[in-house]
């Protein structure tokens, strides 16, 4: 029986660490090695499949696709991948703190059933994180300066969601 | 086994068992009938269930929504609808969007579910209509079977919240009936459905079915759906309308990374595809959309301009007015009652106006999007759509197939708006797919939507009105121009007048002498329906008018219109049924009670009022208003309306809140213009939506009770808005508000 004849290799070329964009994405580790030049949204839509942040606009006008970076909302249409090294990234699939749980911004949305069609509906919960975070007990002029649009005219009920978990929230802070 | 129950003539329904017990009803149609619905078909996945209804051993309840929903809250209203008449428990039951299905006997195809289609408030009075059966036979059958494992007769049972109970409290849980109920021989006749006092669901509020997952960012919409080695497509469309592709050069775009495939879209001449014809374009196929994006830009594209470089919207306003002041005559005379002539001739004096609306565009929330595969023998597509069916039609048409070869999944829909009825998207996604051989996700990016809609046509009115010496109106001309909506869709040309004039729209039939006549024009730009339809142009016309004729006579809006109204009565309706003024009267004055109208404001604030009735619902609205610099601050926004019975109280208060609020939003800020043969609005910069600072913070929406069958909302709650606010603006600041968008118009004669 013959053996195949194994011989060492005269030397050995190292496979170059994997280099890419490093970011976390909902408490999670991710390495973007595509297209640094993508923005943020399509990662998210099209590579992680968090398809929560919803394409609007292209523009950053609608708000549609509002995401938290570093606990700031910001739309992920004009963010290209390049910009995210390091930060940290939440959409409305990481919003609550788990998956049993739902966020007081989540409950309040279906309380005051701030839906109708629903399409716009996480870019304002990610857009009222970000405000609530700045500003706990936002007044009527904090809430008009959101920038997010909204097609089927939810806005009262949308005044009225950001108010009631603001207060769910400021209560639970102080209890 | 299965087993049915007919209905009418047509239409039955039909029980089975499921192969894990579970009792099945649905509705069919007698033809189908004939061949019997193999139960294997059915199968025991949820997704593949057609039927209405489906109660599982274990208590769980998936009832089917079988109207497509774009935010008009029908998955959860045609639930309700069902789970009442069940007597079901709402807290266990699950709601399935049904796509359209065909069964086919004698080579005839008959849709399983009737009526699909959202749009013109026609979802809950459809289910009103045959929906409850299918509840009213399901709980029929359970209590029968009740009756036999409990002895008790089943006069003596009651059903509440999922289960029987038997008058010595004994419970018996749906679950635990449905095996035996699903054998149970159906009744000969449909079983009686409930009488109002005996409703449990209807009348009270329940939230959207699909909240917790569209909190989540779970829910999933079209443009959400990632089928396995999916291609990209984004397509962009010729910017010249009536233009074409001059030259394309692929060259750089091919050699992005990710993009496979640079396709056009040709609009196959002298073949509508639809109704519509296809704007020519490019379509980037690539693995994802950024690619795709990205390949776009390296794309050397000229566009050929066609034969309509000088368009421009607005001459065609220019020449609309002088059509107008012509003494030319009009395309269709479309009501004419008693002597318009002689009764401005007896005239005592006469008021005159002209109103001038934009084109507008949908500018729905979700873009528009198709996903395609198209092999030999089957098709399947991901479509939002507000009519399933004659999507499918289409489908079938472009590709041959028979319709059971087609497979048409309708997800929750990021609004519709009357830009799904038409599927030139979807004709876009078959023939991309075809070219490609492979799964095709089709995406238009926001421009294109924005400058390739199917625009609400733009609109000029002419209006005098005739008042006798007590200052009563004798007589109403109103002369209308505008470009049909359905120009272009095979309708015959005497019947284009129909999309752009109601004979019955107010005040006909309350003023003795009057003349509505309509001028056809021409646009390059392609029209369609819209959200409310023609009367949201026609009522911001005539309830604009009617406050300036109040205020020449320095008379009281609300008294003007109580006079004009006269006493309650039924006011036979051309296009069928009847106009019921004491309905009218009691949104009207229901919406003045709660703004206070008697106590009009003093600190520079105005109130305007107006109402309209259409699709069988009657409706108000109040506005108290003030400018301040070149703000203008809605204080307080009074919706009254009465659509007859309220299926689900929550769901309503939405679709009059959404109503007023896309109502007043499009009059805000919105327009399309096109000059020198191009769209001018690209984006929502240029087209506006309008902000939350500029909308008021609260709807106060209020229904009058009613016991009258129940109609849909969705469109009823827009027409009232825009002049309400036009009317509380001049009140506020005496602008008179007779060209949209309002708020262009405001500043300019501030």
């Amino acid at each position: 029986m013959q053996q195949a004849q194994h011989t060492a290799p005269d030397s050995i070329t190292p496979v170059a660490p994997r280099t890419g964009i490093k970011l976390v994405v909902n408490g999670e580790h991710y390495l973007h090695t595509g297209d640094p030049d993508m923005p943020l949204i399509w990662y998210l839509r099209d590579i992680l499949r968090l398809t929560g942040c919803k394409y609007g606009c292209d523009k950053g006008d609608c708000g549609a696709c509002t995401v938290l970076i570093d606990g700031d909302a910001a739309p992920g249409c004009d963010k290209p991948m390049h910009k995210l090294e390091g930060h940290r990234v939440t959409t409305v699939e990481g919003l609550a703190p788990d998956a049993t749980e739902l966020h007081p911004l989540q409950q309040a949305w279906i309380a005051e059933d701030a839906i109708l069609c629903g399409y716009c509906q996480p870019g304002w919960l990610m857009a009222a994180a970000g405000l609530l975070a700045r500003k706990p007990d936002p007044s009527d002029a904090d809430i008009d300066a959101l920038p997010n649009l909204c097609r089927c005219g939810s806005q009262p009920r949308v005044r009225a969601a950001i108010k009631r978990a603001a207060k769910a929230m400021n209560t639970k802070d102080s209890a | 086994m299965t087993d049915s129950v007919r209905l009418s003539r047509r239409r039955f329904l039909k029980v089975m068992a499921g192969a894990t017990g579970a009792l099945i009803v649905g509705v069919g149609t007698v033809r189908a009938a004939d061949t019997d619905l193999p139960l294997a078909l059915l199968g025991d996945e949820m997704t593949q269930l057609g039927p209405y209804l489906r109660i599982e051993p274990d208590g769980r309840t998936i009832i089917g929504a079988r109207d497509p929903d774009c935010g008009e809250g029908t998955h959860t209203s045609l639930a309700r609808i069902i789970a009442d008449e069940l007597d079901g428990d709402w807290s266990r039951v699950t709601v399935l969007g049904l796509g359209p299905e065909v069964t086919r006997a004698n080579n005839v195809v008959h849709w399983r579910y009737g009526h699909q289609r959202s749009g013109n408030a026609t979802s809950i009075p459809a289910a009103w209509a045959d929906l409850r059966q299918a509840g009213a036979l399901a709980r029929w059958l359970l209590l029968q079977t009740a009756a036999r494992h409990s002895g008790v007769a089943a006069a003596r049972l009651q059903c509440h919240k999922g289960a029987v109970l038997t008058p010595n409290g004994r419970r018996y849980a749906y679950g635990e009936l449905v095996a035996d109920a699903a054998r149970q021989s159906p009744p000969t006749t449909p079983p009686p459905v409930k009488r109002p006092d005996q409703y449990a669901l209807i009348g009270r509020g329940a939230g959207d079915v699909d909240a917790r997952a569209m909190v989540q960012g779970h829910s999933r919409y079209a443009i959400d759906h990632y089928p396995g080695e999916m291609l990209v497509a984004v397509v962009r469309h010729c910017p010249w309308p009536g233009g074409s592709l001059a030259s394309i050069d692929t060259t750089e775009a091919l050699k992005v990374p990710g993009v496979e495939q640079v396709l056009q879209v040709k609009p196959e001449s002298g073949q509508p595809l639809g109704h519509t014809p296809i704007a020519p374009g490019v379509a980037v196929l690539a693995q994802d959309t950024w690619s795709a994006l990205k390949g776009f830009d390296k794309l050397k594209l000229t566009w050929q301009p066609g034969p309509h470089v000088d368009a421009s919207t607005a001459r065609l306003r220019d020449e609309a007015v002088k059509l107008l002041d012509s003494e030319a005559e009009p395309t269709t005379h479309v009501r004419s009652d008693g002597d318009i002539d002689k009764a401005e001739k007896q005239a005592h004096r006469h008021v005159e106006a002209t109103y001038t609306q934009p084109f507008v565009a949908h500018a729905t929330a979700e873009p528009i999007n198709c996903t395609a595969r198209v092999d030999a023998d089957h098709a399947s597509l991901i479509v939002p759509t507000q009519a399933p069916q004659q999507a499918l039609a289409l489908v079938q048409r472009l590709t041959g197939l028979s319709p059971d070869q087609i497979d048409i999944q309708v997800p929750r829909t990021g609004g519709g708006l009357g830009r799904r009825v038409d599927h030139d998207f979807v004709a876009e996604a078959v023939m991309l797919a075809k070219a490609a051989g492979k799964c095709v996700k089709l995406m238009w990016t926001r421009e294109d939507g924005l400058t390739h809609d199917f625009y609400r046509p733009m609109a000029v009115h002419k209006l005098k009105a005739s008042l006798d010496r007590d200052g009563h109106i004798i007589g109403w001309r109103q002369h209308m121009a505008s470009p049909s909506a359905l120009a272009g869709r095979s309708t015959p040309a005497d019947r284009l007048w129909t999309s752009e004039v109601d004979p019955d729209a107010l005040p006909a039939g309350l003023v003795e002498n009057l003349d509505s006549s309509w001028y056809g024009l021409d646009s390059v730009l392609s029209r369609g329906p819209m959200r409310g339809a023609n009367n949201v142009t026609n009522t911001f016309v005539v309830e604009g008018f009617l406050d300036e004729i109040a205020h020449e006579l320095r008379r009281d809006p609300l008294e003007l219109r109580h006079e004009l109204l006269g006493d309650p009565r039924m006011i036979p309706l051309r296009g069928g049924g009847a106009l019921d003024t004491r309905r009218l009267r009691a949104v009207l004055d229901l919406a003045a009670a709660r703004i206070d109208w008697k106590h009009p404001p003093r600190n520079g604030h105005g109130l305007g009022i107006a109402c309209h009735a259409s699709y069988g619902g009657y409706c108000a609205h109040a506005f108290e208003v003030s400018v301040r610099g070149e703000r203008l601050i809605v204080h307080r926004a009074v919706c009254a309306i009465d659509v007859g019975r309220v299926v689900n109280p929550i769901g309503l208060e939405a679709q009059a809140m959404g109503g007023t609020l896309f109502g007043i939003g499009t009059a805000l800020g919105q327009a399309i213009t096109v000059a020198d043969g191009q769209v001018q609005q690209h984006d929502f910069n240029d087209y506006p939506l309008a902000h939350m600072a500029q909308l008021p913070h609260k709807v106060e929406v209020y229904a009058v009770p009613s016991d009258a069958a129940p109609g849909g909302a969705s469109p009823v709650a827009v027409s009232s808005a825009v002049p309400a606010l036009a009317n509380a603006v001049h009140a506020a600041t005496t602008v008179r508000i007779r060209r949209l968008p309002l708020m262009t118009e405001l500043l300019r004669l501030l």
